[in-house]
């Protein structure tokens, strides 16, 4: 059902709502096409016409400055217009509900919709209820998926170690209980054929039956990060925590927190990499996410090439539909 | 159509016709703009037989192209470079093949997005009929006349060879 959702009859983008359903070429498709991306946002003007007269809203349920800003930027450097609607201080507050929220957005004659929202599952609703011209790219729902995060880290790890991630061993390391960026992640590492995917959390924050995602779990970070080429860090999720499922962030820092000491472990080239927002002294020190071994600024980079990428795709199957 | 062989001949003679229209336009310090692929392997002949002092500039037009939605993403897009400021300044815009007008059409969007050049001047290998523009070139090496259904295209860069095509 997701799969006849987010791609057309002829296996195209229509929208971009998790990794699961996507296949091998059109992925790679998606990074070649960001590495064009990558191009012209180097380029001294940074701005090309291909989505030039759409409107794009940017409907965030759920706070985000990253992601929301790079979206933006993203759709600008398209040519598109942007729209930007937080709804947590909108109508919903009075008790509007989504969908009559969507129609009358729609009745502006949006053309695409870029989610996020604290629910999983909601960029699907959505798109199950849109026009059939309209698009819907997920920006995080729940603990579900975060698609484009992920795919710029593939585009990261890509750019950084190469094509082939038959020989990389890939360490995920934190909250990958509450984290849809990590259950996107592992997706697109399947999906790229990964050699070793390793999840290294606490028992208590790592998901039932993980082994099913076709990873290792570890509970000790320094046998986790062990000969790793990548080791991906995430942010302990404390707004979604509910129960004592860590004794304390001080706790938590000594057992699972990155030090360069600890890093030892890994192996000689490893490249650490984090979504935002990091939580310095808890994930993993200052020494470690500045130093020469860390993308994370990169990361933020290629967010947009990576997003105008989706975005242009998905508007371009819409277009041929149309014509 | 046997000149379209010698291909050598055919730049040779491209290169006179450019440095004539220079002359008589009074360019002194143009600067040369190769569209992506074809354009590029004739710019950068042409650029060296005129001596040229600015480096080459290549523009790749795909995501400027008004048929871009028609047929699709090309995933390879290379940046586009100019290493020189566009403002007031004479272009040289070189392609391989003019024929509808529409490459030459996005590429000026793209030059215009850059600044505001003094003039351009078009040079292309071939011009072939089927123009959908109101676009002419300024200096040819070959025109040649097709019909709609054939097409010619050039190979390269080592060596650079026109090659017609019949498509049904």
């Amino acid at each position: 059902m997701r799969n006849s959702l987010q791609l057309d009859d002829q296996g195209r983008l229509r929208h971009f709502l998790c990794i699961e359903g996507l296949n091998y070429p059109l992925l790679t498709d998606i990074l070649d096409t960001a590495e064009s991306f990558a191009g012209v946002t180097e380029q001294s003007v940074k701005k090309v016409p291909l989505l030039r007269g759409k409107t794009i809203v940017n409907l965030f349920f759920e706070a985000s400055t990253r992601t929301r800003t790079t979206f933006e930027l993203a759709a600008k450097r398209l040519s598109a217009d942007v729209l930007n609607i937080n709804i947590t201080q909108s109508s919903t507050v009075k008790g509007e509900t989504l969908l009559d929220t969507l129609r009358n957005l729609e009745a502006m004659h949006i053309d695409m919709f870029v989610v996020r929202h604290a629910d999983s599952g909601a960029a699907h609703f959505i798109a199950s209820h849109v026009a059939p011209h309209v698009s819907v790219i997920n920006a995080g729902d729940g603990r579900h998926a975060h698609p484009t995060q992920a795919l710029l880290d593939m585009f990261t790890i890509r750019r950084v170690k190469g094509a082939d991630f038959g020989r990389l061993r890939v360490a995920i390391v934190g909250d990958v209980l509450h984290s849809r960026v990590a259950r996107s992640q592992i997706h697109a590492l399947n999906l790229l054929n990964t050699g070793d995917i390793r999840i290294v959390a606490p028992r208590t924050l790592v998901p039932a039956h993980a082994d099913a995602l076709g990873v290792h779990v570890y509970h000790d970070l320094e046998a986790g990060i062990e000969g790793a080429d990548v080791i991906i860090m995430l942010r302990l999720q404390r707004e979604r925590m509910q129960g004592a499922l860590l004794p304390s962030e001080h706790e938590y820092y000594e057992l699972f927190g990155v030090t360069e000491e600890k890093l030892a472990a890994a192996g000689p080239d490893v490249t650490i990499m984090h979504p935002g927002p990091i939580n310095r002294g808890v994930e993993m020190d200052s020494e470690v996410a500045d130093g020469p071994r860390s993308v994370i600024l990169e990361q933020v980079t290629h967010g947009i090439a990576v997003r105008m990428a989706v975005m242009s795709m998905a508007m371009h199957r819409r277009e041929e539909a149309r014509a | 159509m046997s000149n379209i062989d010698n291909i050598t001949g055919l730049l040779d003679s491209m290169a006179d016709e450019l440095r004539q229209l220079l002359k008589q336009a009074g360019c002194d310090n143009p600067a040369m703009v190769g569209i992506h692929t074809g354009g590029v392997w004739i710019a950068e002949q042409l650029h060296r037989k005129l001596g040229l002092s600015e480096p080459l500039g290549s523009l790749d037009i795909s995501f400027y192209r008004d048929d871009f939605t028609r047929i699709g993403m090309n995933p390879v897009v290379r940046p586009s470079q100019l290493p020189f400021s566009i403002d007031d300044r004479h272009i040289i815009l070189v392609d391989d093949v003019l024929h509808t007008g529409r490459t030459i059409r996005a590429a000026m969007n793209e030059l215009f997005d850059y600044g505001r050049p003094a003039s351009i001047l078009l040079a292309t290998l071939v011009e072939r009929d089927g123009r959908e523009l109101p676009i002419q070139a300024n200096v040819v090496g070959v025109h040649v006349r097709l019909s709609s259904t054939q097409h010619i295209k050039l190979l390269g860069p080592q060596p650079l060879t026109l090659e017609i095509n019949e498509t049904s």
